[in-house]
């Protein structure tokens, strides 16, 4: 064997065991997960309070309250960053401006999740006097994913050819007719596709709701969008960090983190066949 | 290198057969000229070609006529275009919302003009120009079939809706029909309007282009370079509607086919790195050009 062919077996298995390596890692924290978790999981868990200071019952409060919290923070981040991305990409002058305002998102998105946190405290819980709430937690996640949904917005509004555009104001539409009728109908599975990505981070984090909507342990569900409320990340950190009984919150907690998961992994799914679908579709 | 002088248009044509008229036409792309004073007339009801190399200038050319270059960013036109005798150009013009506003205050324009119907005046200092409604007028079909994923009735029915120039539901059907007759379509899709226009075959795709751009009912239709895409049963097709359309419409081809200029065009015009060399008859440019480089050129010396 030659020096040539020695050195590319070489580089294709460092490359192979790095891709190896990867997967092996997914794979340990899964079925780590999973195992430890799916004890605990049944049906009761998914839809009981919990009880005796939560070392018994469910989790319904934390799923329910990670639902509302999901919810709020996409209803405020969807309009608001698919508004921004169709302005920067449609109607701005392409020009310095346009790009500072690029850079300032690509940045908003390398922000720690806890400073995020710390915004939502001063901004919606103390001068907003929204109070601790599924409505300030919402909208501080709503800010954390908002750069997500306007780059996958504007990356999906650049994938719309052009010639729909010309075609478009060649029949006489106002650029308004333009993008409403053709362009969005065009670029709406990539926007949803962005739109479940930010979903699946909004659910999964814990930092931002720390201060701004999650609570402990709550006897009752949330009954408004101004009340205090369990949520799965949240509910994972204070199992493990709190109460007196580790032997039997800690199997509650991998179990929670279970569901976490499998509700995380399963609206990823949605989102990578919502695109295979739309990379399908010819133009 | 040939070197090309800028002639006059050596045929003049009498003023109510003119339906646009190019004066002084120049257009960049940042410090590019791509269109090198250009002037000629279009007449009405008659197909003009324009012919040339690539890179010639002549999509920039016909792009100008329905103001489809203001979507580039870095396009710059000068001169005049007027169409039926009002400059789709004015000069010092601010734009708001499409709207080419002239001399009086904006907002007088915005108050007192309507957003819908005839609006394009040029009365020396008054004018605005909805660049909208010149688009309405000056319909495109492009090199490129680029009909939108939706069904083979909204493509048509599109510029309709958008339009609002149909009330009614019956009317809309009837224009769609008409319109998908006038482009030697009907026949194939009647039966299935429901499908995706996505589903034809080239040369079907593209005249349902031209079906869609017929249904808002312009005055002037551009062609670039329509059948560069396409076989030659269906380049047939095409120009054989090309010809049928001439009654009703004013038609401008781009073309990269010296043969098909011949056939189906009327005037024709040959352009040069942005330069109109010569302008007249086809039959005259075809057989006796008067340059010795639209000769070299229609006998495929160059080019």
């Amino acid at each position: 064997m030659n020096g040539r062919r020695l050195k590319e077996l070489v580089g294709f298995t460092i490359l192979r065991l790095a891709t190896f390596i990867i997967l092996l890692v997914l794979f340990v924290i899964i079925s780590f997960i999973a195992v430890r978790g799916i004890k605990v999981v049944n049906w009761g868990f998914l839809t009981e309070m919990p009880r005796a200071g939560m070392t018994a019952g469910g989790i319904l409060p934390a799923i329910l309250g990670t639902f509302y919290l999901t919810l709020c923070a996409i209803c405020f981040a969807l309009p608001l960053g698919v508004g921004a991305a169709i302005y920067l990409t449609e109607y701005a002058k392409q020009g310095i401006l346009v790009r500072i305002i690029r850079v300032g998102v690509n940045n908003l998105a390398g922000v720690p999740s806890v400073v995020f946190g710390l915004f939502g405290l001063a901004a919606f819980v103390k001068f907003l006097r929204f109070g601790v709430s599924i409505l300030a937690g919402g909208l501080t996640l709503g800010i954390l994913i908002l750069p997500i949904i306007i780059r996958a917005s504007e990356e999906a509004l650049r994938s719309v050819p052009q010639s729909f555009r010309e075609a478009s104001l060649a029949l006489g539409a106002t650029k308004w007719q333009t993008i409403r009728k053709v362009v969005i109908p065009s670029c709406l599975p990539g926007v949803l596709t962005g739109a479940i990505l930010g979903v699946g981070r909004a659910a999964g984090e814990t930092a931002p709701i720390l201060f701004t909507a999650a609570t402990f342990y709550k006897m009752s569900l949330p009954h408004s969008i101004l009340s205090e409320t369990q949520a799965l990340p949240y509910h994972i950190y204070a199992l493990m960090t709190e109460g007196t009984h580790p032997e039997v919150q800690v199997p509650i907690a991998y179990g929670t983190a279970l569901v976490l998961l499998i509700l995380v992994l399963g609206i990823d799914l949605v989102a990578i066949i919502l695109r295979n679908r739309a990379r399908r579709r010819k133009w | 290198m040939v070197r090309l002088v800028h002639s006059p248009q050596s045929i003049v044509h009498r003023e109510s057969e003119i339906k646009v008229s190019i004066r002084n036409l120049n257009i960049w792309y940042r410090d590019k000229q791509a269109i090198k004073n250009v002037s000629l007339d279009i007449k009405k009801n008659k197909v003009t070609a324009v012919i040339g190399p690539s890179g010639c200038g002549k999509s920039t050319f016909i792009r100008a006529i329905n103001r489809m270059n203001d979507i580039i960013p870095e396009a710059r036109v000068e001169g005049k275009i007027l169409l039926d005798g009002k400059n789709i150009y004015p000069p010092r013009n601010k734009k708001v919302n499409n709207i080419v506003l002239g001399d009086k205050p904006w907002y007088k324009k915005i108050f007192f003009s309507r957003r819908r119907g005839e609006k394009i005046l040029n009365e020396d200092n008054k004018y605005y120009i909805d660049v909208v409604e010149v688009r309405r007028k000056v319909g495109m079909v492009f090199q490129r079939t680029n009909p939108f994923p939706k069904s083979i009735f909204e493509n048509v029915a599109y510029g309709l809706k958008i339009n609002k120039s149909v009330k009614k539901k019956s009317q809309l059907w009837a224009r769609v029909e008409q319109s998908l007759k006038d482009a030697a379509l009907w026949d194939e899709v009647k039966d299935r309007l429901n499908h995706s226009a996505l589903d034809l075959s080239g040369g079907q795709q593209q005249r349902l282009c031209i079906a869609r751009a017929l249904a808002v009912e312009p005055e002037v239709v551009l062609f670039d370079e329509p059948c560069s895409a396409l076989d030659p049963v269906a380049t047939a097709k095409i120009e054989e509607l090309i010809q049928n359309l001439k009654d009703k419409y004013t038609i401008v081809i781009v073309t990269h086919n010296m043969q098909q200029a011949a056939r189906i065009s009327d005037f024709c015009a040959f352009l040069m790195m942005g330069e109109l060399v010569e302008f007249d008859r086809t039959e005259k440019i075809f057989t006796a050009p008067s340059k010795k480089v639209t000769e070299d050129y229609i006998t495929g010396r160059f080019g």
